[in-house]
């Protein structure tokens, strides 16, 4: 069994109104200095195969047209 | 014209879809499960959560077993109308070109908006979504241009949601398949402002009457 950390995030290039919101906001809070702010998502699983996580990574949990994503592996396995 | 509307867990808009189909021919309804689509020459996949948007808008309903007849009417030149969530699904499945983001100014919007169609004629139907925002690499925006692709575009200063050369309908190449965020199944009574909506049904009746 491997566990495994998929992150997703905007491709870039792509304008994400999300990661904007979340940085103009921040200087009203005192937080200056901070920009080009990208907000994605991230998936925990386990998989009994490993190898066909990439495979699962661009029929599902990303699309490649918009996103690109990154496979961790958690606690050394897989 | 024999028509099917799909319906996914989350669809909302499929009634409003049957009726307006029914204004051009019959109609029913097809679950999500069922694979058989023998008996309907051309389906709308209707406006909606499809399984709750869970992922991304679209992404879990295109592997439903409608969605794998779905593409095998399509891929036999059958009419395919995606509307809204529906549009989103045939990105998804790869059944058009692009994809659908989260709007520009992040907001739900709800409104009437003036579409002009290929042929330059007006249409004013209404949008209601967050996530409309077409998106596709300039390559394929200058591809699908160049090809006649573009069946919708947001009338100038229209734009609800910061979609890419105002566009808010695509065909496939064959162009069989049309997806488009706003809803016409909304626009086919006098009651509710404009009947500019059945003219995109009409059309796909014609097509293959």
């Amino acid at each position: 069994m491997a566990r495994a950390r998929v992150l997703i995030r905007p491709k870039e290039g792509i304008l994400d109104p999300q990661g904007k919101a979340v940085e103009r906001a921040l200087p009203a809070l005192g937080f200056e200095g901070i920009g080009h702010v990208r907000i994605g998502r991230m998936v925990e699983l386990e998989a009994d195969d490993a190898e066909r996580l990439p495979e699962l990574c661009e029929k599902l949990l990303a699309n490649p047209l918009i996103e690109d994503f990154e496979i961790e592996s958690i606690d050394g396995g897989g | 014209m024999r028509w099917g509307v799909l319906q996914f867990p989350g669809s909302c808009d499929e009634r409003d879809a049957l009726h307006a189909c029914g204004l051009s021919g019959e109609a029913r309804l097809v679950w999500h499960e069922e694979r058989d689509l023998s008996g309907v020459e051309a389906v709308v996949v209707p406006g909606g959560f499809s399984y709750g948007d869970y992922l991304r808008a679209g992404a879990i309903a295109r592997f439903s077993p409608a969605m794998e007849a779905v593409a095998e009417l399509a891929a036999g030149g059958g009419p395919v109308l995606g509307i809204c969530n529906g549009f989103q699904v045939l990105c998804e499945a790869g059944l058009l070109p692009g994809a659908l983001l989260l709007n520009q100014e992040l907001r739900f919007v709800c409104r009437q908006v003036e579409l002009v169609d290929d042929a330059g004629e007006r249409l004013s139907i209404p949008v209601k979504h967050g996530e409309g925002r077409y998106w596709a690499p300039q390559p394929m925006l200058d591809e699908i241009e160049a090809k006649g692709q573009v069946a919708f575009r947001y009338a100038p200063g229209q734009n609800p949601n910061g979609s890419a050369r105002d566009i808010a309908g695509v065909v496939n190449e064959a162009g069989n398949v049309l997806g488009l965020m706003p809803h016409p199944e909304h626009a086919v009574d006098p009651l509710t402002g404009s009947t500019d909506g059945l003219r995109v049904f009409e059309s796909i009746a014609r097509s293959l009457a």
